[in-house]
């Protein structure tokens, strides 16, 4: 597919430096972030059959027509005829200063929000409510839309309006425009470049959830505890952190009473759970802990969640004072300092 | 009284000028010193002898010629240059404010020039090297989100100015080659008192740091970047135990049981710490060492610590005197529970998010968090909220809690959206902060917001001096309000809203009280703006024209008053109409 190619050498489409994602065809300017991928990668299928693609309310005709960035307006208003090389090429120019901005900005490649955005005719055409011909154009684009992604690139872009009563829910599961509008609005929300740098560098070190781990299988552990008559089995894939082995764990061996064994569940990144850990120490008799590839038993916590995964091969969870042996000497340290 | 100096007055003067002089400098105001100046001439050359310290709010509102004109005796220059909204990436670079003709200017006539303050201000190497030979007293320099120049510039800065008491450099987007600028400070150096590298990214030579540090006694606030580590902080922290302000590097290092040791012993010293900020990649492993430091804290900015909520209580209960904080909603509702039952004498709290970008509702900060905060602090008076849900009530509840707000800047960080319980707009959060919080200055909006909005500040912010819109408003109506209702505004900046010539031009009498204004994706033309520049001589009326707009279209307005005139070193893409 020569067109999406296009756009990825641009940088409209999604593939982004960064992580590599797979199926992005979805939006034509999105941001190249990290975040930014996970949030699409479970929507692309959606996003391509939607036709949703003009909002209540989008047909505010005040804007006037941005050229550039938008596939809707110009070309298919003037020609009626949908020249899906001529909206290319309009994004070629468009993409080329939202480029530059990219460059100059915060390395993002965003387009402002404004220009992507709406025209009204850009809306009038691709909403199903209006007239002008648009019945054509939306089928030529469905048709057109395998060979260049371009259209449910523009229906990002429509979608994309500020103007527009956007997507009143920020739920979860208004994935297909929601997450477009957040990455293609330039400079928001108004966080300044240092942050978000920073902030990137942080949560690439301690957060593992941008990484889509799309069915990439199951992974099995046994786990064991003590005194209880039989073992239980889990799926190391379908967490995405300690917290929540954790919490599940505890659910699963409730009934052999695994006293404070606590999961604070806690929402919001990846909690090194150090802190948890010691609190098992303190509170509880029971401690989690894991053989890992070479044979050795370690304390569950210690690295990174994905780390953990990929060296686990069964979970124990013993009894405190048998593991009291594993934990780091610092933490002693700190747990006799408190 | 003796008159030492002729003057054509009509009376004798009550007291010599240089009495006068003498009383007048005292003040130290800014605003007392404007309103002294407008006295009578006398008071006004009075204080232009002896005003030492001057602030351009906007470099292009005055020229540095008629600056040093009027005051011939100033030590200390602060200067803001872009419109705030650059920080976002939404004004093009090479958009101007270099501070280059300011200090060709300052050079001849304020040789002794001791202080230069810059925020939003192009500074390139070769003016930083100007500045660090031209004035052989500069004593500080603090470059606060400013672009254009590199760490060779620093280099300049640290080799030639001998009197050097603080180099503060925040947040600025330039370009970090190494971290040899260092190693130029000279090593009968010691008059530095206050050391900011915290944003720049690369290696310095950390014995030149630890050296620096042994010998400038006077070491006040030393906030080093995330390349120093554990270790290291703690060598410089035994060599600095004057120190009130800290910035760490990296938390993250792996310590043995004696290096853990002797870090907690050099924090045990600091006890009259005021100031704790940077924790990169800290672990709860060892918060603990910070603890005892932190009796005496008064700011505590964890933007750049990814902390959760257990982890933030902890921290918080050793704070008591905790003013100001600032954290990552990482810390979630929870942790902000933990701060409004910690830190009764809270007075400005921010909130960033670490995941700006994410959908996902689960993450960050809600409602809640911001009522569990306005219940235990009621001293709050500065907000900065970053957050994905709001409701109405909660916002009226939060204002009868903490009626003093001074500064309330809400980012619902989806535009748009309006209160996820009920479905309406936000318009009755702002109503109920405008309307309880009548010292209120600053206010920045966000949610889904109707003119209704508007109408509220108009009827009731008085106090209002920056405003600041996005993604709202339904009508010209709702400008046209504030422009109308609101006597003290100073500075307006709007973004992707449908305000249109008519509100732009319905404000014509007021822009030239106010310090600027910045329109951006609104329904502007180029005609309305014309004629608004035809109307007003005295204000600047530039468009920003990138080159897809078409070209009736004004898509980034930036309207301010000038004694200067239009901008003699405008870009190609700046028009001044």
């Amino acid at each position: 597919m020569s067109i999406p190619l296009e756009h990825d050498y641009i940088g409209l489409s999604e593939v982004s430096s960064m992580k590599n994602s797979d199926n992005n065809i979805s939006t034509s300017s999105t941001v190249s972030s990290e975040d930014e991928n996970k949030n699409e990668k479970s929507n692309d299928s959606v996003l391509k059959t939607d036709l949703r693609l003009g909002l209540p309310g989008s047909e505010s005709p005040e804007r006037k027509f941005e050229s550039g960035v938008s596939l809707s307006g110009k070309e298919l208003e003037d020609g009626n005829g949908n020249n899906p090389f001529g909206s290319v090429k309009n994004f070629v120019s468009g993409a080329k200063r939202g480029f530059y901005e990219a460059i100059d900005g915060s390395g993002k490649w965003v387009f402002s929000g404004s220009e992507v955005v709406d025209s009204g005719k850009g809306n009038v055409l691709f909403s199903p409510r209006s007239g002008k011909g648009s019945s054509v154009n939306v089928l030529e684009i469905l048709n057109g839309q395998k060979s260049n992604g371009s259209s449910s690139n523009q229906g990002k872009d429509v979608s994309l309006t500020p103007k527009s009563a956007q997507e009143k829910k920020p739920q979860v599961n208004e994935h297909s425009s929601a997450p477009a509008a957040k990455a293609q609005v330039v400079g928001w929300p108004p966080i300044r470049s240092f942050r978000k740098n920073s902030m990137a560098t942080n949560l690439a070190k301690t957060t593992d959830e941008t990484e889509g781990k799309s069915g990439s299988g199951c992974l099995y552990v046994k786990v064991s505890m003590d005194g209880a008559p039989y073992l239980r089995k889990v799926d190391l894939k379908t967490y995405h952190k300690y917290s929540e082995l954790s919490s599940a764990l505890e659910k699963m061996f409730s009934c052999f009473t695994i006293g404070e064994c606590r999961s604070n569940g806690i929402p919001g990144g990846e909690g090194l759970s150090a802190s948890r850990l010691m609190d098992l120490l303190h509170g509880s008799e029971y401690v989690l802990t894991y053989e890992d590839k070479d044979g050795d038993w370690m304390l569950v916590g210690d690295v990174p969640w994905e780390m953990f995964t990929d060296t686990c091969k069964r979970i124990w969870i013993t009894k405190g004072s048998e593991a009291i042996g594993l934990a780091p000497r610092a933490m002693e340290k700190c747990k006799n300092r408190n | 009284m003796d008159c030492k100096r002729n003057r054509d007055m009509k009376s004798p003067p009550p007291f010599p000028d240089e009495v006068l002089e003498r009383i007048l400098s005292f003040i130290t105001s800014r605003k007392d010193r404007s309103a002294v100046s407008l006295v009578s001439k006398d008071w006004y050359n009075a204080e232009r002898w002896t005003r030492t310290s001057i602030f351009i709010g906007n470099c292009y509102s005055v020229s540095p010629q008629i600056v040093i004109r009027r005051f011939p005796k100033i030590k200390s220059v602060t200067i803001k240059g872009k419109p705030r909204f650059s920080d976002f990436n939404l004004v093009p670079p090479n958009w101007g404010a270099d501070i280059q003709a300011w200090l060709f200017a300052f050079a001849s006539a304020y040789p002794f020039l001791e202080e230069l303050r810059l925020k939003r201000m192009t500074v390139s190497d070769e003016s930083l090297e100007f500045l660090s030979l031209k004035f052989s007293n500069f004593k500080a320099l603090s470059l606060l989100s400013c672009d254009g120049f590199s760490t060779d510039g620093l280099a300049f800065i640290a080799s030639n100015s001998k009197n050097l008491i603080e180099l503060d450099i925040q947040e600025n987007a330039i370009d970090d080659f190494s971290g040899n600028w260092l190693c130029c400070f000279p090593e009968n150096f010691t008059s530095l008192e206050i050391l900011n590298f915290a944003n720049l990214n690369s290696d310095v030579n950390f014995d030149a740091l630890e050296r620096l540090v042994s010998r400038c006694r006077s070491l006040r606030v030393l906030k080093v970047n995330k390349n120093i580590q554990l270790g290291q902080l703690q060598r410089l922290l035994v060599k600095a135990p004057q120190l009130t302000e800290i910035g760490t590097g990296s938390f993250l290092q792996e310590l043995n049981l004696q290096q853990y040791a002797e870090l907690a012993c050099a924090f045990n010293h600091f006890k009259n710490l005021h100031t704790l900020s940077g924790l990169w990649e800290v672990t709860s492993v060892y918060l603990p060492v910070l603890y005892p430091a932190c009796t005496n804290l008064t700011f505590l900015n964890l933007s750049t610590a990814v902390l959760q909520s257990d982890e933030l209580a902890k921290v918080l209960g050793h704070c008591p005197r905790l003013q100001r904080l600032w954290v990552l909603d990482t810390v979630g509702d929870a942790g902000l529970q933990s701060v409004g039952s910690s830190c009764p004498l809270l007075e400005e709290l921010r909130v960033f998010p670490a995941d700006p970008y994410s959908q996902d509702i689960f993450h960050g900060v809600t409602e809640s968090g911001f009522l569990a905060v306005s219940r235990g602090c009621r001293r709050l008076h500065y907000v900065l909220y970053f957050c994905r849900q709001m409701t109405n009530a909660a916002v009226a509840t939060i204002v009868q809690n903490c009626p003093d707000f001074t500064h309330f800047r809400l980012c619902i960080m989806n535009p748009h959206q309006p209160d996820y319980l009920t479905d309406k707009p936000m318009d009755e959060a702002f109503g109920a902060i405008v309307k309880t919080c009548t010292k209120l200055q600053r206010l920045a909006v966000s949610g889904l917001l109707t003119d209704m909005t508007f109408e509220y500040i108009a009827k009731y912010a008085k106090n209002l001096e920056t405003l600041s819109v996005a993604f709202a408003g339904s009508s010209d109506w709702g400008m046209q309000c504030v422009l109308d209702g609101c006597p003290k505004l100073r500075k307006l900046e709007i973004r992707d809203c449908p305000f249109g010539n008519a509100a732009l031009l319905s404000g014509m009498e007021r822009y030239e009280s106010m310090r600027s204004l910045w329109m951006s994706a609104c329904n502007l033309t180029m005609n309305g703006c014309r004629l608004l520049a035809q109307e007003m001589p005295r204000l600047n009326v530039e468009v920003i024209k990138e080159d897809e707009s078409e070209d009736c279209v004004a898509e980034k307005v930036y309207v301010y008053r000038s004694v200067a005139g239009p901008r003699s070193d405008a870009p190609s893409f700046v028009l001044t109409l």
